[in-house]
């Protein structure tokens, strides 16, 4: 099988930047030392990327819809549409995604579910489809957010309630609940962690950081979009946010935190502040809704209208947000800005702009990967990871994508393939 | 013997690297006319790979018809340890250069047979033709690749323990654990070396006067191996003024009074006859 080999890239690898070349063969990053002294062979296809930053590529765990599609919507659900959205999330830089389904009557999660299948990406098919994330509807009223309160629910009789809501687990990845709902610490969250596999999040709760810690020791091991849709920081109850800094969480994981670093839901102080105190946890969501992708107007998610207007989106006739139309690249930019900003206003000069990349990237890589256990796979560009790859430039535009070690989209012609290589010898 | 005296490690790796490309474009290798080279590790040489790298890049010299043997490989260490000198060689040279990866030659020191092993190299540089030109460092006790003080003059490719002061000098690279350190290597001879048309001996340091001393001014020794080299033919010796710090100020000035002869071994210009003159 053909080997490539990327020459002249500045890659992320183990937490810094380093100058090296990335080679690939049958879709995975493999290792040339291994190669040269075990195969002795050379590469057959040369590409020489001038420097270019290599990053691994984003992955985004909640993201309700884009370029128009609504996954909530039980009329657009299909696997073609999926396959769509897949094919134009390569643009944003997105090479694996979690497709994520708001509060939902029962019959829509039983008509909607089932055509979101997990499903290998490629050039062709676009972003890997990681799984689906169910967000509510056992949800607490106080903290619904933009999700409707006759869809909300609670589970009296456990699990059961969410089978028979839901349909069925296959291909679900992760549930956003509130632990405050009896039966959530008790039964629901260690049966779904442990019988099947499922990441619980907690969110859209009102629950207090005691209520949260025992959720987390019960298997909870993410924080939906922290700071939105739960009680806010406070000295002598710190909510959910203080998971960030609890001693009283069991040492063998760590628990991460989504966040919507579109500019509009979090604060730049409150993305220091998150960051700076359990930086390994971070990891950046767009929880974008249908109109990322799209220009000013009214859309639809779920069963509500949605108005966007100067970045921002809103339920129509509300001041309520109601998720972001910020790409999970340009979520990279703002909270690189966020933690320059707080730099040069400390110190009053940049330096260390590099480790900020490295870490921002990380938030959309490295982090979201760990959440679904899958970090030697995906989000990192280590030997035996899938070849999911971005070019980035200085300002972390993405310039171009890469699925399975192939390009799936390119900004211009310029980072074309073709116009990179620099030696063709397989047959 | 050529005695070639510079100022400080950086123009002994320059040198060095400078020779080897002049040596290489000389003899002008191509299909079927390999150039054969012998090749070190160690500090020394870092300097000297760093620059030939550059050479690479620069278009100025391919390794495409080279053939490469390195002189040593601790036994029982994984290929890709990071303190292998596989990996060595790897991460400094051959990841950056064009050689073919079938031109490579480093002695494996997981052989299921280690006997074997060192035979079979010996072979493989008689069927590549012979060694052109073999690259080294000494260690301060002016030992060359793991020929330890007490080591054959005669001595070809084979299993060594090493020395108590080499196992506790390389703790360092293995988290100060000595446990964690080799205890033998697979090594070129001294006379495999000796059979090279040349040798090529890169010396740094203050730390390597002594053995500098006792290579060059005092007897031919088994106890300093480098020492054997006074019986080649074309032995290079190349320092820096550290070096000589306990050499007589005779022979100091008798080699630096050369430096001007020396200097056209690495120029462009330099005729390759040269090679035969003030050995």
């Amino acid at each position: 099988m053909t080997l490539f080999r990327f020459c002249n890239c500045t890659l992320i690898r183990n937490h810094a930047l380093i100058v090296d070349d990335l080679w690939i063969r049958h879709g995975k990053i493999i290792d040339p030392e291994k190669v040269f002294f075990d195969e002795r062979i050379q590469a057959d296809v040369e590409y020489d990327c001038r420097g270019v930053l290599v990053a691994p590529g984003y992955i985004d765990l909640q993201i309700n819809g884009a370029f128009g599609h609504d996954f909530s919507s039980p009329d657009e659900a299909s696997e073609e549409m999926l396959l769509l959205v897949a094919q134009k999330l390569t643009a944003h830089g997105v090479t694996a995604f979690v497709p994520t389904v708001v509060s939902s009557k029962p019959e829509t999660y039983k008509a909607v579910l089932p055509k979101y299948k997990r499903r290998a990406g490629s050039a062709k098919d676009g972003a890997t489809i990681l799984g689906i994330h169910i967000e509510g509807p056992f949800i607490d009223e106080k903290k619904r957010g933009a999700h409707r309160t006759d869809f909300l629910r609670t589970a009296p009789n456990g699990i059961e309630d969410l089978l028979s809501c839901y349909g069925s687990f296959n291909d679900v990845s992760i549930i956003t609940i509130a632990p405050e709902i009896p039966n959530m610490i008790e039964t629901v969250i260690p049966e779904l962690v442990q019988k099947h596999n499922i990441v619980v999040s907690v969110g859209h709760s009102i629950a207090s950081l005691d209520i949260g810690e025992r959720a987390v020791c019960a298997g909870a091991r993410f924080i939906t979009h922290l700071f939105n849709a739960m009680l806010p920081f406070h000295h002598r109850d710190p909510g959910l946010v203080g998971l960030l800094t609890s001693h009283r969480l069991p040492t063998t994981s760590i628990v991460h935190y989504g966040l919507i670093a579109d500019g509009i839901h979090t604060h730049s102080a409150a993305v220091r502040l998150a960051h700076r105190v359990h930086p390994q946890g971070l990891v950046l969501v767009t929880d974008a809704v249908p109109a990322l992708g799209l220009p000013d107007g009214t859309y639809h998610m779920g069963a509500e209208k949605i108005l966007v207007e100067n970045k921002r989106a809103t339920i129509a006739g509300t001041q309520t947000l109601c998720g972001s139309i910020a790409s999970l690249a340009e979520c990279v930019q703002n909270m690189r800005q966020a933690l320059l900003d707080g730099e040069i206003s400390k110190h009053g000069e940049v330096k260390i702009d590099k480790q900020f990349v490295v870490e921002c990237i990380d938030a959309a890589t490295l982090h979201p990967a760990s959440v679904l256990h899958i970090e030697n796979q995906k989000g990192t560009l280590s030997f035996g990871a899938d070849a999911d790859f971005i070019f980035l430039d200085d300002k972390l535009n993405v310039l171009s994508t890469f699925i399975a070690g192939e390009q799936a989209w390119t900004v211009n012609d310029s980072w074309s393939i073709n116009n990179l290589r620099t030696k063709n010898s397989s047959q | 013997m050529r005695l070639v005296i510079l100022k400080d490690y950086a123009e002994v790796a320059e040198w060095g690297a400078r020779y080897i490309k002049k040596r290489i474009h000389d003899f002008n290798p191509g299909p079927g006319r390999l150039f054969v080279l012998g090749l070190p590790t160690g500090s020394t040489p870092v300097g000297v790979y760093k620059k030939l790298v550059e050479f690479v890049k620069a278009k100025e010299l391919s390794f495409k018809y080279v053939v490469t043997f390195n002189m040593d490989e601790y036994i029982g260490l994984p290929q890709n340890h990071p303190e292998s000198y596989h990996s060595f060689m790897w991460n400094l040279l051959f990841k950056h250069i064009d050689i073919d990866p079938n031109n490579v030659h480093i002695l494996n020191g997981n052989a299921p047979d280690l006997n074997l092993e060192c035979v079979q190299y010996e072979q493989a540089i008689r069927d590549a033709g012979g060694v052109e030109l073999f690259v080294g460092g000494i260690g301060p006790d002016g030992h060359i690749a793991f020929n330890e003080p007490g080591s054959s003059l005669a001595s070809r490719t084979r299993v060594k323990t090493l020395a108590q002061d080499t196992i506790a000098a390389n703790a360092r690279f293995f988290n100060n654990d000595i446990n964690q350190v080799p205890k033998s290597a697979l090594t070129v001879g001294v006379g495999t070396v000796m059979d090279a048309r040349e040798v090529m001996i890169l010396i740094s340091g203050q730390s390597k006067a002594h053995a500098l001393y006792m290579a060059i001014e005092s007897g031919v020794n088994h106890m300093c191996t480098v020492s054997a080299f006074q019986n080649h033919q074309r032995f290079l010796c190349v320092c820096d003024d550290d070096a000589t710090m306990e050499l007589k100020v005779k022979t100091v000035r008798y080699f630096k009074g050369l430096m001007t002869v020396h200097n056209q071994l690495i120029e462009e210009t330099g005729h390759p006859s040269l090679l035969h003159t003030e050995n």
